[in-house]
C-alpha cells in the first residue's frame, strides 16, 4: 500500500511549485476517502499510534488499498477526548477511538457514521475558534513536504522572493500589526526593521521554540504539526532582514518536535526551499536546530543567545538589544514559534486582510492552552479580544464535576490568577497586563474552589527559584526567601509582620532583577493579594486552608507538636 | 566614539558615548554603591548594588553596563533606591554564614563597608544557614565557601587576566557555588597556576591567603587596572 | 605541558578514555560542529544519551577536545537540569510537575511515590532498576497529570497505575536475581 508520495525534484520556481502542489492533489484524490489520525502527545498517549496502525490494516485487509488513505495528522485540539480520529470528507470526528473500532469506522467510511464514536464538532470548542495558524485543522500529513505544498505551503515564501523586496516584506508586516507571540507583545515588524537596518556582515534567524511555561505546549503542537510553515516563516524573516543563517532552538523536552523539525529542515533543503539559492534565486538560508538542555531562563533572548553559543544560559543585561548585537555579536532577529507560524498568512493573503481580525492594539488570533480544571482542555486558536468567560465557559465549556470556577491563570510564572469578577476582561496585551497578568505564550490554566491561591502563588515561587540563572542577587536570593514565606503561611507559620515583607520583597525583586525571569518572579504573588488577599488572611490569622489543600478543609494547617 | 553631555544628581557632566555611568560619575567624585564591579575585568551586572534611575524610563538601570548617551538625566541616590541596596546586601549576609568577628578579612572587607555606607543596622530576613565547606587543600590559599557572594570577581579575573580559567560558578539559582575545575579540591585543580589573583579581587574574605587569622587579610586589585593597560597597548 | 594545549597546537582530536567504541559517536558529534566551543551543549547531550550520564572522565574529554576550561565544562553540565551527574536506573519515570498537572495533584502522586517507594525526585531504588525524575513541564497539560514512562507519555495518572508500572520493573529486577539452589 502506498500511504506516502514522494517527489524527489527541486522547486525553483511559483510555477513549479504550484505544478507540485497540484500533482499531489491528484494523487490524493484517487482516493476517494481519507482518514487523518491525531498523532499530538495527548493522542499518542492513549495509543492513537496503533490505532493509525490498525486503521491501515483493516483497509489492507479489505483490499481497500486504493479508495482509502489513512494518515498521521495533527491536533485537532479537543485533547480530553483522545484519540481522535478525522473523516474530512464526511465532516466528522470520532473521539475516543479503541483499536477495536477500526473495522467499523472503516466500513463506515461510504455510508452511516459510527454514531457512538462521534464528537459533536458543531459545538462551541470548535465554531467558535478562528484558526489562522492552525488552519490546516490537523488535516496534514505533519511529515509530508507534499501535503504542506499542495495546502498551499511555501507559496508564500516564493511569493515574497519573487514579487517583494525585503524592505517590502518588513513594511507588510507592520502593517499586519503582529506582535510578538512569545509574551511581551513586542511590534514584529519593528524588530525585523530594526535588524534590517543594522550594518553588518552576517545576521541570525532565531526561533525560539524553548516553551517553558508551564501550563502551555502550543508551540509544541504548532512545531510538531506544521514544522514547514514554521521554517517558512523564518525563510521569509531571514529575507527580509537579510540573514543567511537561521537556528530553531528547541527544549529537550519535545522528542517529537525535535524529529519533526529536524526532517522538515532536510526534506525543504533536498526539494531547494531552504539551503543554497532558495527558489533559484541569490537568496540563501540554512537553518539547524539547536536543544536545549532544562533551564526555563533560556527562553529569555540574551540566555537563549548564550545557550546557542554553547555556555550557560545567563541573561545579559540590554541593551544592546539582540537585534543590533546578538548571536556571536552580530545582529539577531529572535521570534517564537507563533510569531513564525503567523509570517505565511500576512505574506499569502496580504496584511491588510490578517489586519481585520483582532482589536486594534492586538490585530490576529492566538493559540492557547486550555488546561486545569475545565470540560474541554486542549489548544484553542482564538481572535485576540475574545472574552475570558467566553475562552472558559462557551470553548473551554465551564469546569466540570460541580465544582465552582475561581481563577484563571495566565502568562506562565510571570503571569498573574484572574478571579470571576473580571472574565468579562477581553484577552489581549494590554487588558491583561492591567489585570496583573500577562499574555505570555499562551498557558492558561482554570481553577476551581478546590485550589488554594497560596499554594498556587508558593508552586510558581517554587518554580521561578528553581529556575533562578543565579547570576543577580535579588532574583537568586529574592525567590528563595519568598518561596520560604510562603511555605511557612501553608504552614500556618506566617505572620501578618511577614506578609508585610513578602510584600516589599516582592518590590524589590521586581525591580531590581536583571532579566524577566526574576522581574516577572513576584506577580503570581501580587496577583493572589490583589484578588484573593482573603486566602492568605485565613492561612495566616484563621490557620485554616478555605480550599482544603494545606490541610482539610475546617482543619487547623499547622503541624501538630510534639507531644512530649 | 563622541563627547555626550549628561546630568547625574543635578550636576552637569561629559562623557564618552562608550563609557558607562558608573566611570563617568567616578570622574566626578559620585560614588555608586558596587560589589560585582572590579576595574581591569569584564563586567558582570549581577550584584544590582549600582541601580540608578534615568529619567523617561520607567525600569532602573545597572550603571556599570549602561552606557551615557547624549542628554541622559541620571539620579543616583533616591529613599527607593536606598532601600532596595539596603535590602540587597541583606540577602548577601542571609545567603552565606558571614561572621565578621572571626573573618580574616574584617575591616577590610567590601561586603563590611558597604553595609555600614548602607546604615544596615540589623538585618530582617531570615539567615538560611547554608551548609558550605571550607577548602584548604591548595598550598597557598583558601576557599572559605561561607563568605562567598557569587559576585564572579575570581571567575572573571582568572578567565580574563591570567586565562587560566580555574574558578566558574556550578549550579543555578541558591544552589550556584563557586568550584575549581571539575568540582575537586582547589589544591588538586590541574588548570591553577597559584598566581594569586582571585585572592587579590575577592571582596570578602572568601579567598584568602593561607596563615592569616581574624583580621589579617588586606588585598588590593589595582594592579589589575595595570595588567589591562600593558595588554591593550600590546594588542 | 597539559592535554589541552598539545591538543590545540597540533590541531589533533584528544584521544578518547577508553576503547568504548561508542566514543566515536562523541566524537562524531563534535567533528560535525567543526569542534567548536559553541558544540558544547550539543557534546555533552550525546554523551548523556550515549552513556546515560556525564561523568568526569567524560567531561575532561569533552573539555580537553573542545579546548574549553574545565570549570567551565562543570559549570554548563550543572547549569542546565537535563544533564545528569550520576549513573541512572535502568527504567526512569518522570512525573510533570507543571501547572496543570499541579493542579491536578501530581505533587500527591510523588508524595505517595516517596511513602510507598522511599524514593524523592532524583533518586533511583538500591537495585538500580529505576530512577524517578520531574519535569518542569511537558506540554501534555490537556491530559494532566501527565508523566513518561521509559521514554513513553502517559495522561491522566492517578496512583495506582503508576504504582503498577513501577511495580512491575521491581519485580523484573527480582525475576533477574540468581536463584540460589
Amino acid at each position: 500500500m502506498m500511504i506516502d508520495r514522494k517527489i524527489n525534484q527541486q522547486i525553483s520556481s511559483p510555477e513549479e511549485l504550484a505544478n507540485v502542489a497540484a500533482e499531489q492533489l491528484a494523487w490524493q484524490a484517487q482516493y476517494q476517502h481519507r482518514v487523518f489520525v491525531c498523532m499530538g502527545t495527548a493522542c499518542q498517549s492513549v495509543q492513537s499510534g496503533a490505532v493509525l496502525t490498525a486503521l491501515q490494516a483493516e483497509i489492507k485487509s479489505k483490499a481497500r488499498e486504493n479508495e482509502c488513505l489513512v494518515s498521521p495528522g495533527g491536533c485537532q485540539g479537543n485533547c480530553a477526548s483522545a484519540p481522535l480520529v478525522s473523516v474530512p470528507e464526511q465532516d466528522l470526528l470520532y473521539q475516543k477511538v479503541q483499536l477495536s473500532d477500526a473495522e467499523e469506522i472503516i466500513e463506515a467510511l461510504a455510508g452511516k457514521p459510527v454514531g457512538r464514536l462521534l464528537c459533536d464538532n458543531k459545538s462551541d470548542f470548535f465554531t467558535m475558534q478562528n484558526r489562522v495558524v492552525t488552519n490546516h485543522r490537523g488535516l496534514l500529513n505533519p511529515e509530508s513536504i507534499e501535503d504542506y505544498i499542495a495546502a498551499g505551503g511555501f507559496s508564500a515564501l516564493l511569493k515574497a522572493l519573487t514579487d517583494f523586496t525585503p524592505e517590502a516584506v518588513v513594511q507588510e508586516l507592520q502593517k499586519s500589526g503582529l506582535r510578538g507571540r512569545g509574551g511581551a507583545g513586542y511590534p514584529t515588524g519593528l524588530k525585523w526593521s530594526t535588524v534590517a537596518k543594522t550594518r553588518a556582515e552576517q545576521r541570525y534567524v532565531i526561533c525560539n521554540a524553548d516553551e517553558g511555561d508551564p501550563g502551555a505546549f502550543m508551540n509544541r503542537s504548532v512545531l510538531e504539526d506544521y514544522p514547514f510553515r514554521v521554517l517558512e516563516g523564518m525563510a521569509i524573516a531571514a529575507y527580509a532582514v537579510g540573514a543567511s543563517k537561521g537556528y530553531v532552538y528547541v527544549r529537550a523536552e519535545y522528542p517529537l518536535a525535535v524529529e519533526r523539525v529536524t526532517k522538515a529542515i532536510r526534506n525543504a533543503e533536498k526539494h531547494g526551499l531552504l539551503g543554497n539559492k532558495i527558489g533559484s534565486m541569490s537568496f540563501d538560508f540554512q537553518v539547524e536546530i539547536r536543544l536545549g538542555a532544562g533551564a526555563f531562563v533560556c527562553g529569555e533572548e540574551t540566555a537563549l543567545i548564550s545557550s546557542i553559543e554553547g555556555g550557560k544560559g545567563l541573561p545579559c543585561p540590554r541593551p544592546p538589544y539582540p537585534a543590533e548585537s546578538g548571536l556571536w555579536g552580530m545582529p539577531t532577529l529572535i521570534n517564537n514559534v507563533e510569531t513564525f507560524a503567523n509570517v505565511v498568512p500576512i505574506i499569502s493573503g496580504g496584511a491588510e486582510k490578517y489586519a481585520t481580525i483582532g482589536t486594534p492594539t492586538s490585530k490576529g488570533t492566538k493559540t492557547f492552552a486550555l488546561s486545569g480544571s475545565i470540560m474541554n482542555t486542549g489548544l484553542v486558536e482564538v481572535p485576540l479580544g475574545t472574552s475570558l468567560r467566553k475562552m472558559i465557559f462557551d470553548i473551554g465549556g465551564g469546569v466540570p464535576d460541580g465544582h465552582k470556577f475561581k481563577a484563571v491563570q495566565t502568562g506562565g510564572p510571570a503571569g498573574g490568577c484572574i478571579p470571576e469578577e473580571h472574565l468579562d476582561a477581553t484577552i489581549d496585551y494590554e487588558t491583561l497586563m492591567e489585570l496583573g497578568s500577562f499574555m505570555g505564550s499562551g498557558g492558561m490554566i482554570v481553577m476551581d474552589d478546590s485550589s488554594c491561591m497560596v499554594d498556587v502563588a508558593k508552586f510558581f515561587m517554587q518554580f521561578c527559584a528553581a529556575e533562578s540563572c543565579g547570576k543577580c542577587v535579588p532574583c537568586r536570593v529574592g525567590t528563595a526567601h519568598m518561596h520560604d514565606m510562603l511555605d511557612r503561611i501553608t504552614k500556618g507559620e506566617g505572620t501578618m509582620e511577614e506578609l508585610g515583607q513578602l510584600e516589599s520583597l516582592c518590590d524589590v525583586v521586581k525591580f531590581t532583577s536583571l532579566c524577566g525571569l526574576g522581574q516577572g518572579a513576584p506577580n503570581p504573588v501580587l496577583s493572589t493579594l490583589r484578588f484573593f488577599k482573603g486566602e492568605y488572611l485565613a492561612h495566616i490569622v484563621g490557620h485554616t486552608c478555605p480550599a482544603g489543600v494545606c490541610a482539610p478543609v475546617g482543619q487547623d494547617i499547622r503541624r501538630p507538636t510534639c507531644a512530649l | 566614539m563622541r563627547v555626550v553631555t549628561l546630568k547625574i544628581n543635578g550636576q552637569e557632566m561629559s562623557g564618552r558615548d562608550d563609557e558607562d555611568i558608573l566611570h563617568v560619575a567616578r570622574e566626578h567624585d559620585i560614588e555608586i554603591p558596587t560589589l560585582c564591579q572590579l576595574d581591569g575585568i569584564s563586567e558582570w551586572g549581577g550584584c544590582r548594588l549600582c541601580l540608578v534611575e534615568i529619567e523617561g524610563s520607567a525600569k532602573l538601570s545597572a550603571a556599570c553596563v549602561t552606557k551615557v548617551s547624549e542628554g541622559m538625566v541620571v539620579n543616583t541616590e533616591s529613599e527607593r533606591l536606598a532601600g532596595y541596596r539596603k535590602t540587597i546586601v541583606e540577602m548577601l549576609f542571609t545567603e552565606g554564614n558571614h561572621v565578621c568577628s572571626v573573618c580574616v578579612s574584617n575591616n577590610n572587607c567590601e561586603l563590611q563597608d558597604m553595609s555600614s555606607d548602607l546604615k544596615i543596622d540589623h538585618i530582617s530576613l531570615p539567615y538560611r544557614y547554608p551548609l558550605r565547606t571550607v577548602d584548604a587543600s591548595h598550598d597557598l590559599f583558601i576557599f572559605d565557601a561561607n563568605r562567598c557572594i557569587l559576585c564572579t570577581r575570581c571567575v572573571r579575573v582568572c578567565d580574563e587576566a591570567e586565562g587560566a580559567h580555574t574558578w566558574d560558578i556550578a549550579g543555578r539559582g541558591i544552589q550556584s557555588q563557586l568550584v575549581s575545575d571539575l568540582h575537586q579540591p582547589w589544591g588538586e585543580s590541574t588548570s591553577c597556576t597559584s598566581c594569586g589573583k582571585c585572592v587579590e579581587a575577592c571582596p570578602t574574605g572568601a579567598i584568602f591567603e593561607k596563615g592569616k587569622a581574624a583580621g589579617e587579610m588586606v588585598k588590593d586589585a589595582k594592579f589589575l587596572v595595570y595588567l589591562a593597560e600593558m595588554k591593550a597597548e600590546k594588542s | 605541558m597539559s592535554v589541552r594545549t598539545r591538543a590545540a597546537r597540533k590541531n589533533v582530536a584528544v584521544k578518547a578514555p577508553s576503547d568504548d567504541k561508542r566514543w566515536s559517536i562523541v566524537a562524531a558529534v563534535m567533528r560535525k560542529h567543526g569542534s567548536a566551543q559553541s558544540a558544547l551543549i550539543e557534546t555533552l547531550h550525546s554523551v548523556q544519551s550515549t552513556f546515560g550520564y556525564l561523568d568526569d572522565t567524560a567531561l575532561a574529554f569533552v573539555a580537553h577536545s573542545l579546548r574549553i576550561p574545565l570549570s567551565k565544562v562543570y559549570g554548563v553540565a550543572t547549569f542546565y537540569s537535563h544533564f545528569r551527574l550520576k549513573p541512572q536506573g535502568k527504567h526512569n519515570c518522570v512525573i510533570c510537575m507543571g501547572t496543570a498537572c499541579y493542579i491536578k495533584g501530581s505533587a500527591r502522586l510523588l508524595q505517595r511515590i516517596d511513602q510507598k517507594y522511599g524514593l524523592k525526585v532524583g533518586d533511583t531504588t538500591r537495585d538500580n532498576q529505576f530512577s524517578l525524575l520531574e519535569a518542569r513541564c511537558l506540554g501534555a497539560c490537556g491530559i494532566a497529570p501527565a508523566g513518561i514512562f521509559d521514554g513513553r507519555v502517559l495522561g491522566n495518572l492517578a496512583s495506582p497505575l503508576v504504582e503498577s508500572q513501577l511495580d512491575n520493573w521491581l519485580a523484573e529486577s527480582q525475576q533477574n536475581e540468581p536463584k540460589l539452589p
